[in-house]
Order: C-alpha cells, then sequence, then structure tokens
C-alpha cells in the first residue's frame, strides 16, 4: 500500500525526465549506485511502515503540521489581496530542509548506510542532516563552501555542536555549487557506505523526485488548511526558489488546480549582469549541471558563470529540472528579487508581522506582494515562509550600515 | 577501414606491448605551451593522447586536475580552443587523439556541430565523463556519423549487464577505472584492478585501457600485464604544474614518459 505520507503522482519517466528536463548524468562509478538508490526509494515509498515511522516524526519532533496564518497588516501594506504563510518557519531547526533531510535519514538507515555526506549552502539543510543524523545515529559530514562559512558561521557551529564534521570547500566560487561537486565527490569514493543526503530538488534522478515528494506535506497541509481559514483555494502560490525544493513542497498539491498561479521567485542579486545574480530563467539556458539537464548560468563555452545573492540558500547556478519543466509548459511562472529588495521585505514582515524571515524567504514575501497589489481585493496570496531569520541577522546588520 | 584507435590498439596487440595513453588539459599551462607538451607526448612514445577540455565544475575529478583545469581556463582555454589546437598539432601528431570532456560543454556547442568540428580537427574518439550509457544514445550515433570513436568508462561498481553494454555500443577502447573515487595519482595499482579488467574481457574482445592512480613505470608494466594499456593523467598533470614555469618544462615531460615507457616491456 502506498505510504499516505507520501505521494506518487506526476512521476518523471523511467530515465528521470520531467519533459526534456531532468535525467541522470553522472560519472560510471555513481551510475549503479545512484539506480540502487532509485529502487530503495521505490520500494520506501510503498512501505506502510517506513510512511508510518516518517509521519511519526514529522508530527512528533519536527512539530508539523506547520500552522497557515495570515498576515493583516502586511495585506494592509501592500494593498490587495489577503496574504497567507505557510510557516514552514516553525519547524525544529527553523526550515523545511528538515522534512527531506529526516525522511532521506531514515531511507539511508533502512539502506544499511551509516556515513552521511551532505552539502549546505545557507546552513540549513546542514543544519537539518546533522539534527536528523544526530537523531539516527548517523555519521555525518557537511561540505560548505568557505565564503558560505563566513557568512553564515552561526550555522557552522550548529552543525558541530550537532555533532557533525563540516568541512570547508575552498574551490570555485566557494558557495553551494562547489559543496555538491566535493560532496559528489566524497560520495563517488566512498560509494560503499556512504549515502548522500542531497537537500534539494537537484541532481541525478531520482533527487528531484524523491525530494519533492519528502517536501510535498507542505502543500498538502497548506491545502486542506487554506481551505479551511479562507473558504477556497488560492489564487496565487508564491514561493522562492534556489534548488527549488520549498517551492516544489509547496506547489505539488496544486499542480492539478489549473486556476492557482504557480509563481517562483528567483534571486536578482544586484542586478541580471553577468556573475551579480542567481535567476537562472532570467539569464540562463538548457544545460548540464551536477546530474541533471536543466536551466543554467553558463557563458558560450558551456562553463558555468558565477552566481551573487544576499541569501545563500538562492546563490545557485542551476534550478530544479522539475522547474524547467513546469515553466517550459506553461504550468508556473518564475520571477526575480533583488538583494535590496528582499533585505527591504525582511525588514518589513519583521516589523508589521513580528517575524524575522530567512533571506531566502523574503524574496518569496517581496515578490507577493506585488502580486497581492496586482490581484487586487477579495484574492488571496499564500506564501511559502520557507525559513526563519535568525541566521541572516549579520548579514542584514552589515547591509544596512553600509 | 577500422578506426586509427583501432588499428592502434591492434599494433599494440601484435606488438606484444602495453600501451601508454597520456592525459593533459588543454591550454595547461597555457595553449602554445599545450602544443608543445602534446607533440612532446608523441616523441616520448605515448601511443594514445587524451586531451581535456577544461570545465567550471570537474566533479569526477580530483584536486590536480581541477587544478590544471582552472589554469587553463584563465589562459583562455575551452572546447572550442581544444579543438583549434587539435587543428594545430594534427599534423605533427601519428598517434590517435582522444577528446576527454564533461557534457555541458559539448552540449552547449551542440553534438552535431561538435562533432563535426571534431572530425575536421582530426579527433579520433571523445569520451563525455558524465555520459553514461543511458543518456548516451543520440551523442554516439552522431559522433559514429563522422567517424568518431566514442569510449566509455567501466568502473568497479559497473555491473555485467553494463559492462555488455558498453562493449555493444563503445567503438575504439574501454576505459576501465580502477578504483572508486575521483581522478589522482597513487603510490600503488588498486587492488582490484586485475580484477576488473577480467570482468571486463569475459564479455568483450575489445581493447581496454586501464586507468585512475598510475604514476611510475611499474604501474604501467604491472598494469600491462592483464590491459591493453595504462593511462597517466594526474601523475603527469602533477610534472606539468611543478614545471609550468621553468623553461625546462617540455623537457621534464618528456623525461617522464620516457621514463614511465623505461619499464613498459619488463
Amino acid at each position: 500500500m502506498p505510504s499516505p505520507t507520501l505521494t506518487s503522482r506526476r512521476d518523471p519517466d523511467a530515465r528521470g525526465y520531467f519533459g526534456e528536463f531532468g535525467g541522470r548524468f553522472v560519472p560510471e562509478t555513481l551510475v549503479e549506485p545512484v539506480e540502487q538508490l532509485e529502487r530503495a526509494y521505490f520500494a520506501a515509498r510503498e512501505d506502510a511502515q517506513f510512511g508510518a515511522e516518517l509521519a511519526r516524526l514529522l508530527k512528533q519532533y519536527v512539530g508539523r503540521p506547520t500552522p497557515v496564518y495570515e498576515t493583516v497588516r502586511l495585506e494592509e501594506r501592500a494593498g490587495g489581496a489577503r496574504i497567507f504563510l505557510k510557516r514552514e518557519d516553525l519547524t525544529h531547526t527553523g526550515a523545511h530542509k528538515i522534512n527531506n533531510a529526516l525522511g532521506q535519514a531514515l531511507l539511508a538507515s533502512r539502506m544499511g548506510k551509516r556515513r552521511i555526506v551532505a552539502e549546505t549552502g545557507a546552513g540549513q539543510h546542514g543544519v537539518a542532516t546533522a539534527t536528523a543524523c544526530a537523531l539516527l545515529g548517523l555519521e555525518c559530514h557537511v561540505y560548505m563552501g568557505t565564503d558560505d562559512m563566513e557568512r553564515q558561521a552561526l550555522n557552522v557551529f550548529r552543525m558541530q555542536l550537532l555533532g557533525a564534521e563540516v568541512r570547508g570547500v575552498d574551490a570555485g566560487s566557494r558557495t553551494l555549487k562547489d559543496a555538491i561537486n566535493e560532496a559528489m565527490r566524497d560520495w563517488v569514493t566512498n560509494v560503499g557506505d556512504t549515502y548522500y543526503l542531497l537537500g534539494s530538488v537537484l541532481g541525478p534522478h531520482p533527487y528531484p523526485l524523491m525530494v519533492r515528494e519528502f517536501q510535498s506535506i507542505i502543500g498538502r497541509e497548506a491545502r486542506a488548511q487554506i481551505v479551511e481559514l479562507a473558504g477556497r483555494l488560492p489564487d496565487a502560490i508564491v514561493a522562492c526558489v534556489g534548488g527549488g525544493s520549498n517551492a516544489m513542497g509547496i506547489f505539488d498539491a496544486f499542480v492539478d488546480d489549473r486556476d492557482v498561479r504557480l509563481v517562483g521567485v528567483e534571486a536578482g542579486g544586484e542586478r541580471i549582469v553577468r556573475g551579480r545574480h542567481a535567476a537562472r530563467f532570467a539569464g540562463g539556458s538548457t544545460g548540464v549541471l551536477q546530474g541533471t539537464r536543466t536551466f543554467v548560468l553558463q557563458d558560450e563555452d558551456g562553463n558555468i558563470e558565477p552566481t551573487h545573492s544576499i541569501s545563500a540558500g538562492l546563490d545557485y547556478a542551476a534550478v530544479g529540472p522539475e522547474h524547467a519543466w513546469l515553466r517550459a509548459i506553461g504550468r508556473a511562472e518564475y520571477a526575480y528579487v533583488t538583494d535590496d529588495e528582499a533585505v527591504e521585505a525582511f525588514q518589513t514582515l519583521a516589523r508589521l508581522e513580528g517575524i524575522l524571515p530567512a533571506l531566502e524567504s523574503a524574496h518569496a514575501i517581496a515578490h507577493a506582494m506585488k502580486v497581492a497589489k496586482d490581484l487586487g481585493r477579495s484574492k488571496i496570496v499564500l506564501v511559502n515562509l520557507s525559513g526563519r531569520g535568525d541566521k541572516d541577522v549579520n548579514t542584514v546588520q552589515k547591509c544596512l550600515r553600509s | 577501414m577500422p578506426s586509427l584507435i583501432a588499428r592502434t590498439f591492434a599494433r599494440l596487440k601484435a606488438e606484444h606491448r602495453p600501451g601508454l595513453v597520456t592525459f593533459t588539459t588543454a591550454g595547461d599551462p597555457d595553449l602554445p605551451r599545450s602544443a608543445e607538451i602534446l607533440r612532446a607526448l608523441e616523441r616520448a612514445g605515448a601511443d594514445v593522447l587524451e586531451i581535456g577540455v577544461p570545465f567550471s565544475d570537474p566533479l569526477a575529478d580530483g584536486p590536480v586536475i581541477q587544478r590544471a583545469a582552472e589554469r587553463a581556463l584563465a589562459a583562455g582555454s575551452n572546447l572550442r580552443a581544444t579543438l583549434a589546437l587539435i587543428r594545430d598539432i594534427r599534423r605533427d601528431i601519428a598517434s590517435p587523439i582522444v577528446v576527454f570532456s564533461y557534457a555541458n560543454p559539448i552540449m552547449r556547442l551542440g553534438v552535431e556541430t561538435f562533432a563535426k568540428q571534431a572530425s575536421a580537427a582530426g579527433v579520433d574518439g571523445v569520451l563525455a565523463l558524465d555520459l553514461p550509457i543511458e543518456e548516451a544514445g543520440v551523442f554516439r550515433e552522431t559522433l559514429a556519423g563522422q567517424g568518431l570513436d566514442t569510449i566509455f568508462l567501466l568502473s568497479p561498481t559497473t555491473t555485467d549487464a553494463r559492462i555488455r553494454k558498453a562493449a555493444e555500443l563503445g567503438t575504439g577502447f574501454l576505459y576501465g577505472i580502477s578504483r572508486l573515487g575521483v581522478t589522482g595519482a597513487r603510490d600503488s595499482v588498486a587492488a582490484g584492478a586485475d580484477a576488473l579488467v577480467r570482468r571486463i574481457r569475459a564479455h568483450t574482445s575489445m581493447p581496454i585501457a586501464l586507468g585512475f592512480g598510475i604514476s611510475r613505470p611499474e604501474h604501467v608494466a604491472e598494469v600491462g600485464a592483464y590491459a591493453d594499456a595504462a593511462v597517466v593523467g594526474s601523475a603527469l598533470v602533477s610534472v606539468i604544474a611543478e614545471h609550468g614555469r621553468s623553461p625546462r618544462l617540455i623537457e621534464q615531460v618528456e623525461e617522464y614518459v620516457r621514463w614511465l615507457k623505461s619499464y613498459a616491456h619488463a
């Protein structure tokens, strides 16, 4: 019997493609391990016991369901539609990342792999992975770009307190992309006993599918909650998109509701010029990076371009392949928000609602205010508030002082 | 007529000696010296020249080849420059030339365009590191249409079923990875290397080159006892890194490869 915690709708094809996006572009050594992972995941998601254990942890340990909350004062400021927040910031560890980290850590245990490697950008996935590993008694190594270690120093120490080893990556742009390269190099070297716990809807099949399914609880809860609170489905859903796991998590339950607009928000950085942003759909093209075919920021010779965002979690050159597909078929739309707009939204939400959002989620807030204004009164916007902003207080302070 | 790669392996077999395959990154330390290095490799007796296309995100490579890619990119190298380099040196090189690349630069150029330009430049075969058999269908057909060999990697984790598939779809030779992990020189040949070659031989008569971790003449001799050729990559790239600023760079490279060959008959 399929587990009610997971869904099996809209699987990619047998080779892991969503339309022309996705697939499995890995070095030969990883082909068999990735196929093993696919078999193990497909077995686990059909196993009611696995689903029940995950559901129990999500309820008792993570604190699910997270609430949906209406932002009355923010609505006034935006001057249009009602704005509801799905409060993923209230989960244990403070971001949606824990949903996926627990799911995959349970899967790793089930596969008999005791050594976990992960990458992290903002540090939220690293913290979530370190937490899940502490809970399940697994060995944890987190790769993190040295630039990100500096701007998310608090999260580095949190991971260490949780018993993880944080390994600095001093290659390339020293951010998320380079941390993924290094985590994959570790996996390819230690493939026998090691599980790669990838944090977003990226990488070779089955990761984009699996991570989306572990995050899809966000949308299933939110759909029931908004219907209960507002009496109907929202007109638009807004979520920030780095790799895109929080967005896929909330979009998933609404993909078949054709009247609900799905809006992803990328990082516009300083502005849309080479190296100063991370808006793949604004400045990218189709390419292959880190195991998947998707939209990528690249130069004319196929080398990956440097990226920039004030938010480490959105500072990445590729996007989840399912997002590229949803955009290609016209089901989802993608906009971008600049660093300055995100910092302003961060302050607005703090002052009007008493909530410090993660800088990633502040991108969604900034754009949701625009969407709410455009839609007008009597409409409803649902925002995935994917994480809390404690980790970003230093960054915002620096930014406001300069 | 069989390809230059196939003829080269047939000749090695007839001469009862293992081949030496060299790997260098195009444009390391810069494009003009890269051309000189390739000529030196030919003079020193390399049997197949693998030329790596520098890529910004070489996730299958260890630190030595990562640094080489960084140096090459900084010197202005890329896929187009690599093909231009090969076109320039082709008349001086009798050995087969194999382009080693990650998938993205080739896809960015377009597989069809790449195949035509590679063929025109004098490339003999192509190996795309992150394009496993399952993703390589169109790629392989397009290369074959231009008379280019498609070389597949086989690793200790490759199943027998996939070895058969690689032998069926691959041309030229098969490239065995002697150990798990990224590229990099080691002190000894991996323990399971001969077992991997035996496992491949059980399914095919295609020539097998074995790489990953080979750095000394005795490694070449050891590998040559069961494989058709040994590939030296990171160790050679280290010589280039060490002498990159020296006027004796080309000599050093040539000397190193002659040294590797010195035990090849042992």
